[in-house]
Parts: structure tokens; C-alpha cells; sequence
């Protein structure tokens, strides 16, 4: 059996690429509604740079960077707080955000009646994120080279490392809004983000915690990306980088086959 | 029983209270959670690599969890002010049960909205402020039993905080705002304000601003209040001008809430 | 023969251990407007998903358009229109941009989509409106949005769900003016209601279902036809009266039902077996003659018992 042909106009265009890419063009309309937002959220992590790369840099001074040199403690902190905020942006964006859409606004519902399929409506939701999250990276990158006076050309590869931090926890946003069942259920997104932002080595390096914690955030998902987008900033890249990258790789394939799953199950019952 | 019955004023509090039910083992781990997971990484932390004397003297010469502990108590009641004053005012007027309107068919006026609104979120804060302090004591923070009195400088700025916020919350037609208050209002205030670094360190320009604000005052009151080492005078002062801008600010959202809901 | 566009075999669907649809059998013919009458739970709106290509059948056979919608969804889906139950129109966007992305979800290129929501604005008769957002409409309003949205990829099949539900009499006197002029122009229509005048108006044939299962199927004359006679005499009595005047009634006509406050005779001639009401001596506080409508057909399938 051949599949129907559609009418003139109509597109079920290729599946991988085409589709989503209808739903990412609705998001980009409605944030072009509030360029506010975007400015804003340019903004907010040069705020955090300035007041613990700077303010707290003057009462810390030097730390010592991977390699055991020490470094300015904005150089030090700077490429933490870019993944950090990759980390915020993107969990913050498929929050809230898919819950709303799934549950109150009932938006997919709607979709999933057009060509679009679950899978899609995952894809194209982690997608628009991590274009946003893209764009505040490249921001927090120049900042970063004009208040902590990075110079390494190896801190232009922490833009893909940070894009990677966000594509891997706007898929684990996107799976856990899909198991969400209230509001106050983002409590528990806040109760595991918070620790991730304060103890993924974010402030100060590993070595001032006990072995058994330090194997802990070892295993942590944000500390994959501090570690790799700190190497590349302070110019002392090591091979740990491949196996950070390929964590964060898996964690986002992993989040995001059992989000298709998921919202499978949720939009077409 | 007339004698039992609960002020117009406070009644709103049944609505928050019942949904406060409903939901409080969430609310409570993270309202308890946040002070120890920031005490423990910032204060103790991050803290461990702030040494030398000179350093330490422009901290008021304890150690660094001493300088940021009171402060961050402050910190978590304006957010924890701000979070109860947006959405849910946003909520309680236009989603869920669309409370506001409930409350209005109930022989409750609109200033006992606001006021009622108002005493739940001190409420809240006062329960953080609360947890906050308790915290920080175990970590060895609190240098004095005055400290006993945020208990009350908490909800305090977490009014200063809620009353003009919730006087624009009621009027907003979308959630956008929000984030514009979270971004532009309260991280800069949070990040700039004498918590984490002594704001004798920011230029002076950005010193007077942080001087307006009302967190200045919260987190200079709450670091004097846990060293001890407040004077009368000030602590007048500071608490003066919270009160004024509780005052202003919940005048105007008695006309917002006025022009919004009873038009 | 034409084939059909739906055809349905002993389609199953089931929830855990809850069967919402319970082996039933249909076709669709293009150009009909089909439609799926019954109570609350019933089963429509299942097989209504189903058929849309948004929910997996439990068992039996189902083609839509030719192909199995399980396996072709997305070709599936781009050729039909979908009015849900419940509008799910996107908040965030204005009325034209609703239409617009909506179109774009369908592949429609941008230049070609721009003059098809001018159209579809028209159709609607929301040209004025727009720019506004969609929360200031009107639920009439939301309505014609949503169905102008469900028409914009030109569907050759067009499922609604309950399309008049909660609307006021003029809004739902245009919407069928629509539906008219869509089935006029040869799109298939696919009903699901439990409003007797929206069958009766808007289908050609029907089915009536029933906790999941198909009580009866034809042309709205067809079931009342064969299942209630041409007309009815109803006779009201003071409350709590009518049951017990059932049984004095016995014979006076071939079926006879007992609500709590009236009796319905189903007859041939329904001035004839008022008259005969009358030889008897009883004494109604109102006698009406009417012919009968799909809701008795319904009353008798699916609710009360009836009282020969």
C-alpha cells in the first residue's frame, strides 16, 4: 500500500528535519513578541559575572586552575557560571514552559493533530531552547573576554560545550515536565538544580571536598560542563574533555528517547 | 461564636492556607533546603578561600560564612516575597479557581484582599526567615541571640518587596513581566547588595543606588542583628524607610487591586 | 463503488481494562456527512482519535484514506481537519498567526499560506478581529477559529467533535451555515454529537453508539423509521401522575415510554390516538402531537426503558 498523496500544498515533508522546524518557527514568533526577555536574559549572567567573577574575585584573589596553576578568580569562576547558565536557561525554558503547553494551554494537543508527531513536538521544544541558550552562551563568551580578560583561542570551543550543556538539560527539562503533575512538582526540578549550580565545582575546584563528594559531583551532569568549559577557557585543554562531552551527548539521547516515549503516551492516548 | 470569628481582613488566609496544605512538603524542603545548600557551598565553601586580615576586616573581621550568612537570609526572604507576589497573584486573579473573585463574592472587600494577601506572604517569609536562622545557627553563624529579631526584619523586607509588587502583578495582562522582575529587579539586588562582598567595593554611583533599594537595609540590619552590633539609631533608620515603602506600596496596590478587580 | 474513506472492522480501544470502543464496524463514503450520535462515554471521541490518527487502536481493522493510521500518521493527518472537543487554540499567538503557524505545522509554504488565513479569516468572519489575541474572543468566536484552523490544508475529510457544544443559538445556527457550505463543496464530514438537531441537520447518515458499541446505524428518517413510528402524542400529566397512568393507556399505541411527568405514544397517527386518549376518559393537563425526531430514536436505544 502506497502512502496517500496529499494535496497540493501540503508537505509531509522529511520527517527529521522539516516538521519540528514548523513548531520552532511558532516559538521564535511568539519570543519575537518579547524582545525584552531575550535583552533580559542576555543581561542576567554578566550580573552574576560581575558580582562573583569581580566582587567576591577581590575578596578570594587567585585559585588554582585545572593544571594547578593559579589564575584570577574570575578567569577561574567565569566558564562555570557559562555552563551554570546554560544549565538555568535551559531547564527554565522546558519547565515550566512544556507544562503549560502540555497541560493548561493544551497547545499540543492541537499539534499532534497536523502532521506532527510526539517526537517532534520533543524535538522542536529542546531545539528552540537550545537556540536560545546558544545566543545567551555566545553573550556570556564576549562578556567574559572583556571582564576576565580570557585570551586562549580554545575558549571559542566552550560555545559548542556550552550548547551541549543546554541541549542536555532541555531534554532532561522537557522528560521532566512531561512527568510533571502539578505546579508545585517544579519544587523538585528547583531541589536538584540548586545543588548541581552550587557544588558542580562551580565556585572553587573539587579539592576542598571529601573523596566520597568529590566522586559524587564527579558523576553529576553540570559537572561535566564546568570541568570541559573551564580547560577550554583557561587555555589547558586535557582528554577529560571527549568523556565529558560524550556524558553530556548520552544524558541528552538518553532524555530525550524517553521524553518521545513519554509524550507519545501523554498526546495520543 | 462571633467571638471566634476571624477579622474580614485575615479571612483570605483560609484560600491560602488550604492550597499552602495541599502542597507543603514541597515548599517546605526547598524553603529549608536553600539556606543549607547555600550556607554549606557559599558560606563554608567558597568561604574556606577567603583569608588575610585585611580581607577579613573589610568583612567586619569574622570569617566569610559570618559576613553572608545574615545577608542571605535577607536575600531568600525577598525571594521568597517576590515569588508569592507574582505569580500567585496572577493566579489567584486569572487561573486557578480565580480566587480573587471567590473572595469578592464573599463579603470580603478588596483592601481585605490586599491585606490578607499580604499576611500570607509575611507568613511565608516569616517560616523561611525562620528556617534560615535556625541554619545558620547550626553553622556557627550567629554571633548573637539578637539575631532572634529577623524573625521579624525578614518579613519586613519581604513586604517592602510584596506590597509595590503585588501592586503591579494585579494589573499585568501576561506572565512576560515576571521574568523582567526576576532578572532586572531581583538578581541584580540580590548579587549587588552587600551580601556577598562589602559594598564599599562598587562604584559609587552603584553604591547610592543600592542605598535606595530596600535590601541594603534588610541585609545591614540582619548582619548587625547577628554580630550583635547594631546600634538603635540606624536600626531605626533602616527600619523607617522599609516601613514607608510598605506603606506606599500597599497603598497602591489597594487602588491597582481596585481598579482591577472592582472597576 | 466508491471506496470508503473510513472503514472500520470490529475496531477495538481500550484504556487498561476499560474498553471505550467495543468491536465496531462502519464506513464513511466521501462526500457524506457522517455522524456519531450517543450519550456522554459512549466511545465517540475515541474513535474519533482514532480515526484522526492521534490514538493507536487496541484491535480490529481501521483505514483511513486508503492506509492504516497507525503506521501512516503524519500523511494520515495532513489530509484531514480536526475541531476537537475542547479548542486548543494557541494563546500566545494572535488570530491570524493562529491560522498561519497552524498552516506551517502542514508544510504550507509562507507565500501560499498568507492568502489561505486572508480566506480562512473570511470564512470565519474574523477578518476584524485579526490581530487580537485569542483569549478576548468569544467562544462563538473560538469556535469558527478552531474550524477555520482544522480547514487549513484543505482536508478531504473534516472530524468534529462536538462542534456546537456551549454555544448560543445564533453562533451555533452560523457554524452550521458553515458546515453547509463545506459539505456542499465535497469535504467529508465527520460528526460527533449528543445534540438530536445537530444530527438531524447536519448528517446524512448516522450511528448511534452506545457504551462503546454501535446500537443502530442510517439516515436520521431511517432509524426513526425503524425504530419509533412517524409521530408521537405526549401527554402530560401533573408530577409524579404519568407512571401510573401508564398502564391505562395500554393498547392505544404500539409503543409506549413513561417519563416522570408525561406519557409518549409512539403511532402512526398521532391525532387518531389522541382522540382515543380522550374516548378513554383520561384527563391530561396537556395533549401534543408532534412527529417523532432522532431523540426518540436515541430515548428508545439508549436510555429509558420502554413500556409496551
Amino acid at each position: 500500500m502506497s502512502s496517500p498523496a496529499p494535496r497540493v500544498g501540503v508537505t509531509v515533508a522529511s520527517p527529521r528535519f522539516a516538521r519540528p522546524a514548523a513548531l520552532v518557527g511558532r516559538n521564535l514568533m511568539v519570543q519575537k513578541a518579547v524582545p525584552y526577555v531575550w535583552a533580559t536574559g542576555l543581561v542576567e549572567p554578566v550580573f552574576y559575572l560581575l558580582s562573583i567573577g569581580v566582587g567576591i574575585g577581590h575578596l578570594v584573589g587567585k585559585m588554582p586552575g585545572p593544571n594547578g596553576a593559579e589564575v584570577p578568580y574570575a578567569a577561574f569562576v567565569a566558564p562555570a557560571l557559562l555552563a551554570s547558565s546554560a544549565m538555568n536557561g535551559a531547564v527554565y525554558e522546558c519547565t515550566t514552559n512544556i507544562f503549560d503547553k502540555l497541560h493548561w494551554a493544551k497547545i499540543y494537543r492541537g499539534v499532534v493533530a497536523t502532521p506532527l508527531t510526539p517526537r517532534d513536538i520533543a524535538v522542536a521544544e529542546v531545539a528552540s531552547a537550545v537556540v536560545r541558550s546558544a545566543l545567551y552562551s555566545a553573550a556570556f563568551l564576549v562578556a567574559m573576554a572583556v571582564l576576565s580578560g580570557t585570551r586562549s583561542p580554545w575558549a571559542l570551543l566552550a560555545l559548542p560545550c556550552a550548547v551541549l550543556v543546554g541541549l542536555a538539560f532541555a531534554a532532561c527539562g522537557f522528560m521532566s515536565a512531561c512527568y510533571m503533575r502539578s505546579w508545585t512538582d517544579f519544587d523538585k526540578v528547583m531541589l536538584v538544580q540548586m545543588p548541581l549550580f552550587l557544588f558542580s565545582a562551580t565556585f572553587y575546584p573539587l579539592s576542598v571536598f571529601p573523596r566520597w563528594l568529590q566522586l559524587l559531583v564527579e558523576a553529576a551532569p553540570l559537572y561535566q560542563g564546568v570541568a570541559a568549559c573551564r580547560e577550554l577557557c583557561l587555555g589547558q585543554p586535557s582528554w577529560d574533555i571527549i568523556g565529558h562531552l560524550a556524558y553530556l551527548a548520552a544524558l541528552a539521547g538518553a532524555a530525550m528517547a524517553i521524553s518521545t516515549r513519554r509524550a507519545t503516551k501523554l498526546l495520543t492516548p | 461564636m462571633a467571638g471566634t470569628q476571624v477579622p474580614m481582613r485575615l479571612r483570605p488566609l483560609h484560600y491560602f492556607w488550604a492550597t499552602f496544605r495541599r502542597q507543603w512538603r514541597s515548599d517546605i524542603s526547598t524553603t529549608f533546603l536553600t539556606p543549607v545548600l547555600y550556607l554549606a557551598s557559599i558560606g563554608a565553601g567558597l568561604g574556606s578561600f577567603i583569608k588575610g586580615g585585611q580581607v577579613l576586616a573589610s568583612l567586619g573581621g569574622e570569617d566569610y560564612l559570618s559576613f553572608v550568612a545574615p545577608a542571605l537570609l535577607v536575600t531568600t526572604a525577598m525571594q521568597v516575597a517576590v515569588s508569592r507576589s507574582t505569580y500567585d497573584v496572577y493566579g489567584c486573579k486569572n487561573w486557578w479557581s480565580g480566587a480573587y473573585r471567590s473572595m469578592l463574592a464573599a463579603p470580603l472587600s478588596v483592601g481585605d484582599i490586599v491585606t490578607g494577601h499580604l499576611a500570607w506572604v509575611a507568613a511565608r517569609v516569616g517560616l523561611a526567615s525562620a528556617f534560615y536562622l535556625a541554619v545558620s545557627a547550626a553553622f556557627g553563624a550567629v554571633h548573637s541571640p539578637a539575631a532572634a529579631a529577623d524573625l521579624v526584619v525578614g518579613p519586613v523586607v519581604g513586604l517592602a518587596f510584596a506590597a509595590p509588587i503585588i501592586a503591579y502583578a494585579i494589573t499585568v495582562r501576561h506572565e512576560q513581566p515576571f521574568v523582567m522582575i526576576f532578572r532586572l529587579v531581583m538578581v541584580p539586588l540580590f548579587l549587588f547588595s552587600g551580601t556577598f562582598f562589602p559594598l564599599s567595593q562598587l562604584p559609587t554611583g552603584l553604591r547610592y543606588i543600592a542605598y535606595v533599594l530596600p535590601l541594603w537595609h534588610g541585609v545591614e540590619l540582619s548582619r548587625g542583628l547577628y554580630q550583635g552590633s547594631l546600634g538603635a539609631w540606624p536600626a531605626l533608620g533602616h527600619l523607617a524607610y522599609l516601613v514607608v515603602v510598605i506603606a506606599v506600596g500597599s497603598m497602591a496596590a489597594s487602588r491597582t487591586y481596585r481598579k482591577e478587580l472592582a472597576p | 463503488m466508491t471506496e470508503p474513506l473510513v472503514m472500520a472492522r470490529a475496531l477495538v480501544k481500550r484504556f487498561g481494562n476499560f474498553v471505550a470502543v467495543d468491536h465496531i464496524d462502519f464506513d464513511v463514503l466521501p462526500g457524506e456527512a457522517f455522524g456519531f450520535l450517543g450519550p456522554n462515554g459512549a466511545g465517540k471521541s475515541s474513535t474519533m482519535r482514532m480515526i484522526g490518527a492521534t490514538s493507536p487502536r487496541s484491535g480490529g481493522e481501521l483505514r483511513v484514506l486508503g492506509v492504516e493510521p497507525d503506521d501512516y500518521g503524519p500523511q494520515v493527518r495532513a489530509r484531514l481537519g480536526v475541531v476537537p472537543q475542547e479548542d486548543n487554540l494557541d494563546t500566545e499567538l494572535s488570530v491570524s498567526d493562529n491560522l498561519y503557524v497552524y498552516g506551517r505545522y502542514f508544510g504550507i509554504p509562507r507565500r501560499q499560506l498568507r492568502q489561505r488565513v486572508a480566506e480562512l479569516l473570511d470564512f470565519a468572519q474574523l477578518a476584524e478581529r485579526a490581530g487580537d489575541r485569542v483569549n478576548d474572543l468569544s467562544g462563538g468566536m473560538k469556535r469558527r477559529l478552531t474550524i477555520a484552523r482544522s480547514l487549513v490544508n484543505q482536508p478531504e475529510l473534516l472530524l468534529l467533535d462536538e462542534p456546537t457544544t456551549g454555544l448560543d443559538p445564533q453562533a451555533r445556527h452560523l457554524l452550521w451555515d458553515r458546515l453547509h457550505r463545506l459539505k456542499r463543496s465535497g469535504v467529508t464530514l465527520l460528526v460527533t454529537t449528543h445534540y438530536m438537531e445537530e444530527a438531524e441537520q447536519l448528517c446524512d447518515r448516522l450511528v448511534v453508539m452506545d457504551r462503546g458499541r454501535i446500537a443502530a446505524m442510517g439516515s436520521p428518517r431511517q432509524l426513526i423509521e425503524r425504530y419509533v413510528s412517524r409521530e408521537v402524542v405526549e401527554l402530560r400529566f401533573d408530577d409524579e401522575e404519568a407512571p401510573a397512568m401508564a398502564s391505562l393507556v395500554n393498547g392505544l399505541a404500539p409503543h409506549t415510554e413513561a417519563l416522570a411527568d408525561r406519557l409518549l405514544l409512539y403511532t402512526e397517527d398521532g391525532d387518531l390516538t389522541a382522540q382515543a386518549v380522550a374516548r378513554r376518559g383520561l384527563k391530561p393537563t396537556n395533549v401534543l402531537v408532534r412527529r417523532a425526531s432522532l431523540e426518540d430514536v436515541f430515548l428508545r436505544l439508549t436510555g429509558r426503558q420502554l413500556v409496551d
